[in-house]
């Protein structure tokens, strides 16, 4: 029974609150008993608050008693530290922000909450969002559920091991270089990092503003519809958000897959993959095709160039974004400091981990004056050949089906598909049975 | 041996929106610490700018005063630097496209020193960018602390600047002038300098005639037309005396300080910041269409310039007087105001009045003209008595102070009431004058001995005797008249 519910789908438990087989109170209780028993072995949370959970859950089935019938009312879920979330402490993994509990509701959480969706916790991540192993955090390492001794990706590392371990039947993430996908790859989960401007970044802390995309991860591509049905939408307070008819994700998952062109870009199965992740892919592409679906070879020939261009532009605008920690208003200040060049001194140098401060000196060093046009100018033109290769193979294949390994061995990583405003998903290929 | 002053002012304005730039908290001056600032002002971490529609609507009308070009596609840019009262660490600014590009300003340079003349001048203008103020560090009252108040964090400002155009303390102060009563002109800042609503920086900088621009220092934060004339003429002796002395100017930024009349450097160029400026990707590029500027156009008041040559044109005005009584906009409507009420014939003394007894006393009495105790009807009505003869000038300055102080509402009431109507009457000045002549004949023989001084004194006399209502002009012809005799 509890097994079940664990393992369930979204649309399985939609209909189990709905038939009221189970409460949304007797459901989140599931998890958070389950929280309770693994986390301090996965550490995938940072933050849980067992009372406003249940409160939440307690007026989900309250609205269902009222007569509402959203689909994912009473449904609980995680969220990644990053996500301002009113009355929860949100630290973004780092001790820069170890005290401050949020004023407000990020655009994604308020949506969720409209749409009765109940918070179990605060995921961990890396620091700022800032790695790739989840190892950067404040908060300790995340363990893969899968194995204990691997990493579980990052930077969204604690939604991923989260719903990994079945702590959750969804979480949400946040993807700038990689941090969705990756992630979801190393954990057998299905990720999406939706196009840019689809989820507002109202209320979720900047990294890299001109890449940062929240997006859903869960156990299906079925899952991740549903939750970026209810995470998208236009935000007039995020000025880059898109205003467009609100779309439903889930439309085209019943479509046969015959006729559809699969491109392959070639450069992305080049040297470096291991024997394991070329093979779960072939054998991925060997059912496509036995689904009808064509594969093409495109090229994106920039692609090399992506990750030198990402690693210009993201410690970039980082260095800016998080000037805005500096101990006058909120967060952590030094304890003691002799005056004002001290306090921000010691207060940034205290707050910050060892990755914040790296990128930060770097994007402060891209950003310099004598070395702006060789840096970031260059790395901003090398973003759009990037763009435009995406654009031409796009000529060749199917919009959005352009398949690609996430990580290329298996755990520890390294990203592709960066620096595009397009959307990108990740699906376990590599992964079967469930851990526990 | 000759010095030649090289000037250019940069101008901060901040805009008369109901909503700051980036966020909709209010903007109004002078609420408790910080309850004008929300998250967004407050930089709280994922918050988000969304630029104020009004703000930009505010360059638009600038652009469109000094007949600059409005860029079609501009960009916000971030300048990074740390500051307390900088809440995000960075300031959202333009820096490479600017929302206002070029543009000029003519104004008039008032006379100096005696002999010299007013002249027109016009100043050319860079650029003017849109960007958000920071808020205020407070040092008093913390006892060795500093308290922020972020309520100012935000408001919108235009910082307009100018080529180095200006030649002198008098030419930057003009410009300043000018720039202020048209902003205000057009209703996009209120101009209050006390508050900090209009502050300029200048950059200032000596050569010798023909040799390329000089090292410039940057005066900064002048938030008032005197200091700025005094921080510059000091500024501009201290280069000159550092120069002939054989030292090189380096480059610096300077603070004027009031109560010593000196300027001193706050920071040198060594140790001038990086900005790392770079566009700010939380903001789309700001794209203005044809329509909107045309929308704005269409709201667009009047402009100085175009009153003045209008001034000039339908009233027969000097370009002196035009432009004076275009200074600001409530001189031009109460000037005009004065003219429809008192016939177009009658302007050039309305213009003689409103720039001559009524700015020296509204300027006495610290008010503004849109607070005159004497309404443009009753200056009119006043005006049109002088130029049917029913008062002299000379009376009609009591008139004036009657209206001033409420003793009369309209300058007939106080005519009749006072007895002040002027005396035309030939045979009774004539009367008047065989009685001033009479009694005093020592005058009457000074005179014919050719003391021409005599003269003036049996006029007093004259004067004297009806308490000034006599025509002056006829009691000067029929005493000429009746000493000839």
């Amino acid at each position: 029974m509890t097994r079940a519910y664990i393992e369930s789908s979204l649309k399985d438990l939609a209909a189990a609150l709905a038939t009221k087989t189970i409460s949304s109170v007797e459901l989140t209780t599931l998890f958070l008993d389950r929280i309770e028993r693994l986390n301090p072995v996965l550490n995938a949370f940072i933050t849980l608050d067992r009372e406003q959970t249940l409160a939440m859950a307690r007026a989900a089935d309250a609205r269902r008693a009222a007569g509402e019938t959203a689909p994912l009312l009473g449904i609980p879920l995680a969220h990644k530290d990053i996500y301002c979330t009113l009355g929860w402490l949100t630290t973004c993994g780092s001790k820069m922000l170890s005290n401050f509990v949020s004023p407000y509701d990020a655009h994604v959480v308020e949506q969720l909450k409209r749409a009765g969706m109940v918070t179990l916790g605060k995921c961990n991540m890396d620091e700022f969002a800032m790695g790739s192993s989840n190892e950067s955090s404040y908060y300790g390492p995340v363990k893969n559920p899968w194995d204990i001794r691997r990493i579980p990706g990052g930077s969204s590392g604690g939604s991923a091991a989260a719903v990994a371990a079945r702590l959750a039947p969804v979480a949400t993430g946040t993807d700038t270089g990689g941090s969705i996908r990756q992630p979801a790859a190393m954990c057998g989960l299905t990720g999406i990092k939706p196009t840019y401007g689809i989820v507002s970044r109202c209320g979720m802390i900047a990294f890299a503003s001109s890449l940062d995309q929240g997006g859903p991860m869960a156990k299906s591509a079925q899952d991740c519809a549903l939750l970026l049905n209810a995470m998208a939408g236009f935000d007039s307070r995020d000025s880059t958000s898109l205003d467009r008819p609100a779309e439903d994700y889930t439309r085209d998952l019943a479509q046969p897959l015959a006729g559809l062109r699969i491109g392959l870009p070639k450069e992305f199965f080049a040297a470096g993959m291991s024997d394991d992740v070329r093979a779960a892919i072939d054998a991925a592409l060997a059912e496509y095709r036995k689904l009808g679906a064509k594969v093409v070879d495109i090229s994106l020939p920039n692609s090399g160039l992506s990750v030198p261009a990402y690693y210009v532009i993201a410690p970039a605008e980082a260095s800016s974004n998080l000037s805005r920690f500096d101990g006058v208003r909120y967060g952590y200040r030094a304890p003691d400091y002799n005056d004002l060049a001290d306090m921000y001194c010691k207060t940034r140098a205290q707050g910050f981990g060892a990755e914040v401060k790296r990128r930060i000196l770097i994007g402060t060093y891209v950003l310099s004056h004598g070395y702006y046009d060789a840096y970031y100018l260059q790395a901003q033109k090398i973003r759009r050949l990037i763009a435009d290769d995406f654009r031409e193979a796009f000529q060749h294949c199917d919009v959005s089906r352009c398949i690609c390994p996430t990580s290329t061995p298996f755990p520890p990583a390294s990203q592709a598909c960066r620096a595009c405003p397009f959307p990108a998903a990740s699906a376990p290929a590599t992964c079967r049975s469930a851990c526990n | 041996m000759q010095w030649e002053i090289v000037i250019g002012l940069e101008t901060h304005a901040q805009l008369q929106t109901q909503s700051k730039i980036f966020s909709g908290a209010p903007t109004a001056f002078g609420a408790a610490p910080n309850a004008q600032a929300c998250a967004v002002d407050l930089a709280l971490p994922g918050v988000l700018p969304v630029l104020n529609r009004a703000a930009v609507a505010c360059a638009i009308r600038f652009g469109l005063a000094v007949n600059a070009a409005i860029a079609p596609r501009s960009v916000f840019a971030r300048k990074n630097y740390f500051y307390p009262d900088l809440p995000k660490g960075y300031q959202i600014s333009q820096f490479e496209l600017p929302v206002v590009k070029g543009g000029e300003l003519t104004l008039l340079v008032a006379a100096g020193k005696p002999g010299e003349l007013a002249y027109e001048k016009t100043v050319h203008l860079t650029r003017a960018h849109l960007e958000e103020d920071a808020g205020k560090s407070l040092h008093e009252d913390f006892h060795g602390k500093t308290g922020i108040d972020l309520n100012r964090a935000g408001t919108p400002l235009l910082e307009i600047v100018t080529e180095p155009d200006m030649c002198s303390a008098a030419e930057a102060v003009a410009y300043a002038k000018a720039l202020h009563a048209l902003v205000q002109w057009i209703g996009i800042c209120d101009g209050n300098m006390q508050e900090g609503s209009f502050r300029c920086d200048a950059n200032v900088s000596v050569r010798r005639p023909g040799a390329p621009l000089g090292t410039r220092r940057e005066i900064k934060n002048l938030n008032s037309f005197r200091f700025m004339q005094q921080a510059i003429d000091y500024e501009v002796q201290w280069q000159i005396n550092e120069i002939e002395d054989g030292r090189a100017i380096q480059q610096a930024t300077v603070l004027f300080d009031p109560a010593t009349g000196t300027t001193r450097a706050m920071r040198s160029k060594e140790d001038a910041q990086d900005y790392r400026y770079f566009p700010d990707p939380d903001l789309l590029p700001l794209e203005i269409s044809p329509a909107w500027i045309d929308q704005v156009k269409a709201s667009m008041p009047e402009l100085p310039g175009e009153m003045k040559v209008r001034f000039e044109r339908d009233y027969g005005l000097s370009a002196y007087d035009a432009t004076t009584l275009t200074a600001s906009r409530e001189t031009a409507s109460y000037f005009e105001e004065c003219v429809a009420a008192a016939g177009k014939s009658r302007a050039k003394l309305c213009a003689n009045w409103v720039m001559g007894e009524l700015a020296a006393r509204l300027n006495e009495a610290d008010l503004g003209i849109a607070a005159s105790p004497v309404s443009s009807r009753q200056l009119a009505g006043m005006v049109s008595r002088i130029a049917d003869n029913t008062i002299s000038g000379k009376i009609a300055k009591d008139v004036f102070d009657a209206l001033w102080n409420k003793a009369g509402h309209d300058a007939d009431s106080i005519i009749e009431a006072q007895g002040l109507r002027q005396i035309t009457d030939t045979g009774a000045i004539e009367k008047l004058i065989d009685e001033v002549l009479a009694a005093n004949p020592k005058s009457v023989e000074e005179f014919h001995a050719g003391k021409e001084k005599a003269f003036n004194a049996l006029v007093g006399q004259a004067m004297k005797a009806t308490k000034g209502k006599a025509n002056p002009q006829q009691v000067n012809e029929l005493l000429r008249k009746k000493l000839a005799e």
